[in-house]
């Protein structure tokens, strides 16, 4: 087949882009070229719309050792320990084929962690559909957390934590952000960059097939009606495969026989041999008939571009060839040796004793499309004033249990039941909390992770949105008794060729960027997903953060269930009362315009390293980052875990109830201490210039906010439960 | 007190299930499921966990590894053995214990705390255990416990019934049952009582700090018993 124009097209290349390549080879390419050139070229691999805006985030710290650029971040947590972590995407095959996409979205972040020698030891994932009454989305949650959960329960990973959510953007395009986190020693780290020449290249886990072909290229495509002739493009997911890779490349990974390793993801065989040659400043040569195949009469098209799961490339030292596949035979995986590097900085393959590509590597990463992307600048919308009318006949219980049987804030139960989230024995803190923990295997030490994401805030205002969702991250942190460490981001947005949407991106990133460093939260890893997006219309712009923490002494991990009745609540930062873009003026008075809440970083910072203190000298009994909902709804959802109940004080406040209880102002904690506490509390509360409110006190079993309003505890459970349970089984 | 854990490709509980071994007293070894003889030992642990992936009938690939026939030979002899989840799939599909395990009646994985009642003490696995419901915790896909009606009655009559899932108080009855299991078994004999198989895992309630403890009363007592 003669390439033209036409067939680049097709690839999904643009016009110039195809140019651009024939004038870098000086030729016009073949179809195998052609190919990975539009695999390496696409959204997905090349980062091309959105490169220019990432650079400007935060990546380094005193605690960071791998930033973005790597399979993963790695971060410092002491005593020559390191966590490595990253969040990515399977949003378009998720929509497509949800229990293969969700599945091999946890195995693909996975493997990316463990390919830098750390063992797996948590799973969270940050999943988001449409309207519940939307058709598809029923099966789209059900195979999704089937897909999941089918996944990481027989890898033996914990799922600890994670974010549910609903909204009509979603209907045609849902999102599956996955989420691992891997425990490695410091001097163990493995990184994917070749070093030296002739080294031998091989081939490690399942045998290549054709699924997945072209994945990349449809992770950056506009879904259309014809999406469902997709579906050959979605991996299939063999998690099995994958724990025996796990065992493998850790058992090889002792030693000191690897040089580089990169796991097979999008792009497969593709963009691992040519991101590993690239990093190395080397050429690699590959024998394509060396590869295992899974089906007969694959060409050297199908081979490079395949997006089988389950696969590595590793360059080892020379040598080491026979004691590594020892291993890799005693876990029943394939292993062979089917290229080496070489000093020509070019990727050239061969098959059938031809030549079947030649291309400079540096044409592939270093001279690949990079996009100034026109963007529109969002206005921050002026604030909607409430009229004292709209409050009249409002009953404050009524509202509660509205809101909290409402999709976006019941209980995810049913959801997190279906992962195993106590394999390992170390989870200390499961699902549910406001951060998942697990120990540090034989030590003292825990870590904190979460999951966030807040697209109606990003929507409202995405300059503030970024900027609110790493302020939740490290609150989410900040509450368990964590001390936060860094940040990984999955970027989730509509068409970067559109100049809204791409607005939407380069504000959020500059929001999540300023808050990041503000907090010295640094972003150390991370992925962009655009093209979420059916026909012309983009999602709500979704960022979803994933922060980590450090627990020194798990002892001191803090959880949100109220422990004991008579105890004192207080409301650590302060409460403005401003209800703008809140869930009750949204879903209650149906007013969905408005700019999200204001984010002061200073306050923001101050409150949770003084809570941290508190924390640390065991003065918080139970603790919980007040968010979506406001007060009244952290306090219920404090009162459902502990099964206790709490009096509200008389109000001193100059507001109305309702902007007090449902305002989702920022920088805001509920805490409860014990009585004789109080005074040491709140005098470390002042010296740090922290503003406090006293709430109220615990009770046994009835949330009483005043005479005339109060629920029991059994019916808030029975609100808080029901509807996703009701909502599945119909 | 020496004991050996199976480890199959595919276990995930193995390493669990040998801290808790250890925490507890006991020296333990891992085995690999191509091994031909078991290392001594008074007890042999099949841990949880996907064997070969489970992708046939669970449990079904590892009743057939090489180290299982030297597993059943231990079994033969008298020898301890305790299947845990995935661990007591494998020990019904090599016939060592009664009754199948079926997919869950809602068609779910479930992760979570049950009770289960004691029903028989008369065994090392259980004798001295004060209380008489546990608290432990079931992580599984396929615990519906199966078999037909004659077999019912011969594992009743023969008290092999090792466990029901209760409530706290040892009430047992549909609202405790998490997976449908026929008569809400948790876990059963062979006639000898040497071999247990049981969906709970007590290696997960080892430590205050986790779900729960009363892992640590079935370890504490299992290594007194077998001393």
């Amino acid at each position: 087949m003669i390439v033209n124009e036409q067939i680049a097209i097709d690839h999904g290349l643009k016009k110039d882009e195809y140019k651009k390549i024939c004038d870098l080879l000086k030729r016009i390419p073949n179809i195998t070229e052609l190919g990975i050139f539009s695999a390496m070229w696409n959204e997905h691999c090349s980062y091309k719309s959105s490169r220019l805006h990432l650079k400007n985030l935060p990546t380094k710290g005193k605690n960071v050792i791998q930033g973005p650029g790597e399979n993963a971040g790695v971060v410092d947590i002491g005593d020559d320990d390191a966590i490595v972590f990253k969040i990515e995407s399977h949003n378009h095959p998720s929509f497509i084929e949800p229990y293969q996409g969700a599945a091999t979205g946890v195995g693909g972040i996975m493997r990316d962690v463990f390919t830098m020698g750390a063992r797996p030891i948590a799973n969270l994932n940050s999943i988001h559909f449409g309207s519940p009454q939307h058709k598809k989305t029923k099966n789209l949650l059900r195979g999704v957390v089937h897909g999941i959960g089918g996944y990481g329960n027989c890898m033996g990973v914990p799922t600890i934590a994670g974010q549910t959510s609903f909204d009509e953007s979603y209907n045609g395009n849902i999102l599956v952000n996955a989420m691992t986190l891997g425990l490695v020693k410091k001097n163990k780290i493995f990184y994917s960059k070749a070093a030296g020449l002739e080294k031998p290249v091989i081939y490690v886990g399942s045998k290549t097939g054709r699924d997945g072909i072209h994945g990349a290229s449809m992770a950056s495509a506009i879904f259309d009606d014809k999406i469902e002739e997709k579906k050959p493009t979605v991996q299939v997911g063999d998690p099995f495969t994958e724990k025996l890779l796990l065992e493998a490349c850790l058992e090889l990974m002792a030693g000191d026989s690897i040089i580089a390793i990169q796991d097979m993801g999008a792009a497969g065989l593709t963009s691992s041999s040519i991101e590993m040659a690239s990093k190395g400043k080397l050429g690699i040569e590959i024998n394509l008939n060396k590869v295992p195949c899974r089906e007969t009469n694959m060409t050297p098209y199908e081979i490079m571009l395949s997006e089988s799961q389950e696969r590595m490339l590793i360059i080892l030292e020379n040598g080491k060839e026979n004691l590594a596949k020892k291993i890799f035979d005693k876990w029943n995986l394939d292993f062979a040796v089917i290229g080496k590097t070489t000093n020509n900085k070019k990727i050239e393959l061969f098959f059938d004793k031809k030549k079947v590509a030649d291309i400079p590597i540096d044409t592939l990463v270093e001279n690949s499309p990079m996009y100034d992307r026109k963007w529109k600048k969002c206005k921050l919308p002026k604030k909607i004033k409430i009229k004292k009318e709209d409050f009249k006949n409002l009953k404050i219980i009524n509202i509660l249990n509205k809101i909290l049987s409402s999709p976006n804030i019941c209980s995810k139960e049913w959801i997190w039941q279906q992962y195993d989230h106590t394999v390992m024995g170390d989870t200390i803190q499961k699902p549910g909390g406001d951060s998942g923990v697990v120990r540090v295997h034989g030590t003292n030490k825990a870590v904190a992770a979460s999951v966030d994401s807040s697209a109606v805030y990003c929507w409202a205002h995405p300059l503030s949105g970024g900027k609110q969702i790493v302020c939740e991250s490290w609150r989410n942190l900040i509450a368990v008794g964590a001390k936060p460490i860094a940040i990984t981001n999955c970027l989730n947005f509509g068409s970067p060729e559109n100049e809204e949407n791409m607005g939407e991106f380069v504000e959020c990133v500059q929001g999540l960027g300023e808050a990041s460093s503000y907090l010295d939260f640094p972003v150390v890893s991370g992925n962009v997903s655009f093209y979420n997006q059916t026909k012309n219309i983009g999602i709500k712009p979704t960022p979803a953060i994933g922060g980590v923490g450090l627990i020194k002494d798990y002892k001191k991990m803090v959880t949100m269930s109220l422990k004991q009745s008579d105890n004192i609540l207080l409301v650590v930062g302060k409460t403005e009362g401003d209800l703008n873009q809140s869930l009750f003026l949204r879903d209650i008075l149906n007013e969905k315009n408005g700019p999200p809440p204001e984010i002061n970083l200073f306050n923001e910072k101050n409150n949770g390293e003084t809570i941290l203190k508190l924390i640390d000298k065991k003065l918080i009994k139970s603790s919980h980052d007040v968010s979506l909902g406001g007060i009244i709804i952290a306090l219920s959802k404090m009162c459902i875990k502990g099964k206790k109940g709490a009096t509200l004080k008389k109000p001193n406040y100059l507001m109305n109830e309702f902007e007090y209880l449902f305002s989702e102002d920022q920088g805001r904690y509920i805490i409860e201490i014990e009585k004789i506490n109080l005074k040491n509390v709140t005098e470390i509360l002042e010296k740090n210039s922290v503003h406090y409110d006293e709430l109220g006190t615990v009770n046994e079993n009835e949330l009483i906010i005043n005479n005339k309003s109060k629920v029991t505890i059994d019916e808030l459970i029975k609100s808080h439960t029901n509807w996703l349970n009701n909502y599945m089984s119909k | 007190m020496n004991s050996s854990v199976i480890t199959f490709p595919g276990s995930n509980c193995d390493r669990d299930m040998d801290v808790a071994l250890k925490k507890f007293g006991f020296k333990n070894k891992m085995v690999w499921h191509n091994d031909v003889e078991l290392p001594k030992s008074e007890l042999v642990v099949l841990p949880g966990g996907f064997s070969y992936g489970d992708y046939l009938r669970c449990g079904s690939m590892a009743s057939k590894s090489r180290i299982m026939k030297s597993v059943i030979n231990f079994a033969k002899s008298g020898g301890k053995i305790m299947g845990i989840c995935n661990g007591f799939q494998i020990l019904v599909e090599t016939g060592l214990l009664p009754g199948v395990l079926l997919r869950n009646k809602y068609l779910e994985f479930i992760c979570k705390n049950v009770f289960v009642k004691v029903n028989n003490k008369n065994n090392p696995y259980f004798k001295d255990i004060k209380k008489d419901t546990l608290e432990l915790h079931i992580a599984h896909n396929e615990g519906n416990y199966f078999c037909s009606k004659e077999q019912i009655k011969e594992i009743n009559n023969n008290n092999q019934i090792a466990l029901y899932y209760s409530d706290k108080d040892g009430k047992i009855n549909e609202n405790t049952n998490p997976n449908g299991s026929i008569k809400n078994i948790a876990g059963v004999f062979n006639k000898e009582k040497n071999v247990l198989g049981m969906m709970p895992h007590p290696e997960r309630m080892i430590d205050p700090d986790l779900s729960g403890e009363d892992g640590s009363i079935f370890f504490k007592n299992l290594i007194n018993n077998l001393k």
